[in-house]
């Protein structure tokens, strides 16, 4: 392996299928090595050898642009040979299965997968059916774990000790797998977490899983110390319960006006891709609060961590 | 030409001729219909009782069954299963289907009409009236609400029911119209004839799960509770304003529940019943991602399971019905999301009551055998009162504390989608006899 990062710790997980049933250790292990994955990234050279010879797959059946990239680039600053696979999921509904599609990229010798699909479990489905190292790029609305992680990674760099810090994830709550990734991740470094959006897009039961609740913006401005603000999916929710974009925007925007009464150092997230002028105003996703190209950059340097310290296991995963 | 039943030739029927004099011996007769449990011979002459008494002396070229320590009940009823036959015979057909049906101890169950053709008429009702003839088990078709379930026109019920239809039922998908739930109740009663509703509004309901806190952490669509209980609510209503007779299929949620508890306090003609995997098992097992545990209603929480259970106690739900639904592996082995839902039920009903709810202290033995015996016959119109000379010999004897594990490669069903995969039951069915036939396990 390469000497630019030396790392004798072992993650405990094998594969990244989900924030939920990891343990802090694994996640401080992960940000530690993406720090100094970040450093490379900042040398002229920019790329290391670590995964020279591992074959990695990015299997993408919903549609990305910036999580794809990320991984891809990832990758190839790893120094692996990477090979892209895109197509709906509805295709394969109607022709090959899941299995079948993965079993047969599998025999041409490949090491690690990085799957994106519209259905819950189906990373679950490719673990228990495949060798290879199976890596989560987004499930449906279940998890997201290397956005989880980086949204950590970025809210660390500016806030060490999340420990009783409120950290409020804004917007579409019920069909988000960034928020539930954040959740988990977030109460393992202890932080307060907070759901904040109309009602109808926040799940049912979510303060079981010992998360706050509230409809009303200002309230969750103002005791909050990091803000994530989520994609609104402009296709998706006009309808029985979603009156207007316009709407959403005036009660659920995030504008310099509201954020007026925001404590000093808030921290604002977003996971993008953005809808300016629908969940961020353009003078907040530009202003002097917001972290969302440290999160982008934070993106390659923890996918890279996460391929690396998961690439340990190449062959015996099972 | 030869007709051509897919598969069929795989699976050939699993009983036996019952010789001309049978004696059962010394077992414990237990009878829900007049709630009596004793010790007992029956004597079984050409496939009729023909003696129930102590100590009956076996004649020459009587064959005996030493029933010791066993009970003999009357054979089960499954008043709601998917027999896939005609049109997806990869998945079940007449023969497998009844095979898993009378190793389950079922002998006389209630198929759906969501078949391909569907069952809307009497030409495909007599078709498959003549090919169910001769098996062991009583197959009976059970005609749609509506020509092709579509919730729209009514089909010809009259005729239906003189080619013998016992009720109606669009199982599958709710009825949309509440105009032609009305008018399907109406016409039925008539008859006397209940409709079988599948409890669900689908304006509510597309999604994979119930909607819970499991589904809020695994981000799955979800079908709430109120998709089912709207439903009841409406139905009662519109039994109420036409006096008909309705029975709710396969309820799952303590709304449901309630709406029916009251109904059947005010005098109403409703009754319900709830499947095994609705009074076991909870939406938590969807955590594992198995579409084993995919179906609709989908599994809910811990609150409804309770629900159920004291509903099946104090009786508002009337009777325990599998929804057998079967499905090909390879329909299965998908994605949560594309996988079809459903679940076997045949093989594992009585084993899932004890294990579930006899041993559990939910249900004493007679009560859980009312509601697989006599109730679902009731509801039916058809004759409960089974244990007495002269009639046909449809009988059970089954070991009541005999533990085995479920394991999907072993059942007879063409297909292997259980939910209790692995999992220890107790209570074993041993003999099936019925229409002259013995299935031995």
């Amino acid at each position: 392996m390469d000497d630019t990062v030396k790392g004798t710790k072992l993650l405990k997980t094998k594969h990244l299928l989900g924030i939920k049933g990891m343990c802090r250790e694994d996640l401080e292990l992960i940000l530690q090595t993406s720090e100094s994955f970040k450093q490379v990234l900042d040398t002229p050279n920019k790329k290391v050898a670590a995964l020279k010879g591992v074959t990695v797959v990015n299997m993408f059946f919903e549609n990305s642009t910036r999580t794809k990239i990320s991984f891809e680039m990832a990758e190839k600053r790893l120094s692996a040979d990477v090979v892209n696979f895109a197509a709906s999921s509805s295709s394969l509904k109607k022709g090959e299965t899941l299995i079948d599609t993965a079993k047969n990229i599998e025999a041409m010798k490949i090491d690690m997968v990085v799957m994106r699909h519209s259905t819950p479990g189906a990373h679950k489905m490719l673990m228990d059916n495949l060798n290879s190292i199976i890596i989560n790029a987004g499930d449906g609305a279940h998890e997201h774990p290397t956005q989880a992680i980086l949204d950590l990674m970025s809210i660390v760099q500016k806030k060490p000790n999340l420990k009783g810090k409120r950290v409020t994830l804004v917007g579409d709550i019920v069909h988000s797998r960034v928020a539930m990734s954040n959740i988990h991740a977030l109460k393992l470094y202890g932080a307060k977490v907070q759901v904040c959006g109309p009602s109808t897009l926040i799940p049912k039961d979510i303060e079981k899983m010992g998360v706050e609740v509230t409809y009303d913006l200002d309230e969750a401005i103002r005791n909050s110390d990091v803000m994530n603000i989520l994609r609104i999916q402009l296709e998706r929710h006009v309808g029985a319960s979603f009156p207007s974009l316009r709407e959403y925007h005036n009660y659920w925007g995030i504008t310099n006006e509201k954020l007026a009464r925001a404590k000093n150092d808030i921290l604002i997230l977003h996971p993008g891709p953005m809808n300016r002028g629908v969940e961020i105003d353009d003078d907040v996703a530009d202003g002097d609060h917001q972290v969302i190209l440290d999160q982008v950059l934070n993106g390659v340097a923890s996918r890279m961590a996460i391929l690396y310290l998961l690439s340990a296991n190449i062959g015996g995963a099972k | 030409m030869k007709r051509m039943i897919n598969n069929i030739s795989l699976c050939e029927p699993l009983y036996k001729t019952l010789p001309k004099k049978v004696l059962i011996k010394n077992g414990t007769v237990i009878d829900p219909f007049s709630e009596k449990e004793y010790e007992s011979d029956i004597l079984i002459s050409n496939g009729k009782i023909e003696k129930i008494a102590k100590n009956i002396k076996a004649e020459k070229g009587c064959e005996e069954i030493d029933a010791k320590g066993l009970f003999v009940s009357p054979g089960f009823f499954d008043m709601h299963v998917h027999l896939r036959e005609p049109g997806y015979e990869q998945a079940e057909n007449f023969v497998s289907g009844t095979n898993a049906a009378m190793a389950g101890g079922v002998t006389a169950l209630a198929a759906m009409a969501n078949t391909t053709p569907c069952v809307d008429n009497k030409f495909v009702y007599n078709d498959i009236k003549s090919r169910v003839k001769g098996l062991l088990v009583d197959v009976h078709q059970i005609p749609a609400v509506t020509i092709r379930r579509e919730g729209k026109t009514i089909v010809e019920m009259t005729e239906l029911v003189e080619a013998g239809a016992p009720a109606f039922s669009d199982d599958g998908s709710g009825i949309r119209s509440s105009e032609t739930m009305k008018g399907a109740l109406e016409y039925a009663k008539m008859f006397g004839t209940p409709i079988l509703v599948h409890p669900e509004d689908h304006t509510f309901a597309e999604g994979v799960m119930n909607e819970s806190l499991s589904s809020t952490e695994l981000g799955m669509s979800y079908i709430p509770a109120i998709a089912e209980s709207i439903n009841v609510a409406r139905d009662i209503e519109i039994a109420r304003y036409v006096d008909g007779t309705v029975h709710f299929q396969h309820v799952s949620v303590k709304e449901s529940i309630e709406l029916v508890r009251k109904a059947k306090k005010e005098g109403l003609k409703v009754t319900c019943e709830v499947t095994p995997h609705h009074f076991s098992l909870t939406d938590d097992m969807v955590r594992t991602f198995s579409t084993d545990y995919k179906m609709n209603p989908p599994l809910r929480t811990q609150e409804d399971v309770d629900a159920v259970h004291k509903a099946l106690k104090d009786g508002t739900i009337d009777a325990i019905a599998t929804d057998h639904a079967p499905h090909p592996s390879e329909k299965k082995n998908v994605e949560f999301d594309f996988a079809p839902f459903g679940v076997l039920g045949l093989e594992t009903m009585f084993s899932a009551g004890i294990t579930y709810l006899v041993r559990k202290k939910k249900l004493s033995l007679m009560e859980f055998l009312k509601k697989i015996t006599v109730n679902p016959r009731k509801i039916l119109n058809l004759e409960a009162d089974m244990i007495k000379k002269g009639k046909t010999a449809e009988l059970v004897i089954f070991d009541k504390d005999k533990k085995w594990k479920v394991d999907r490669r072993k059942l007879n069903s063409l297909s292997i989608n259980t939910c209790f995969h692995d999992d220890t039951h107790y209570g074993k069915v041993l003999y099936t006899i019925n229409n002259g036939k013995i299935f031995k396990a």
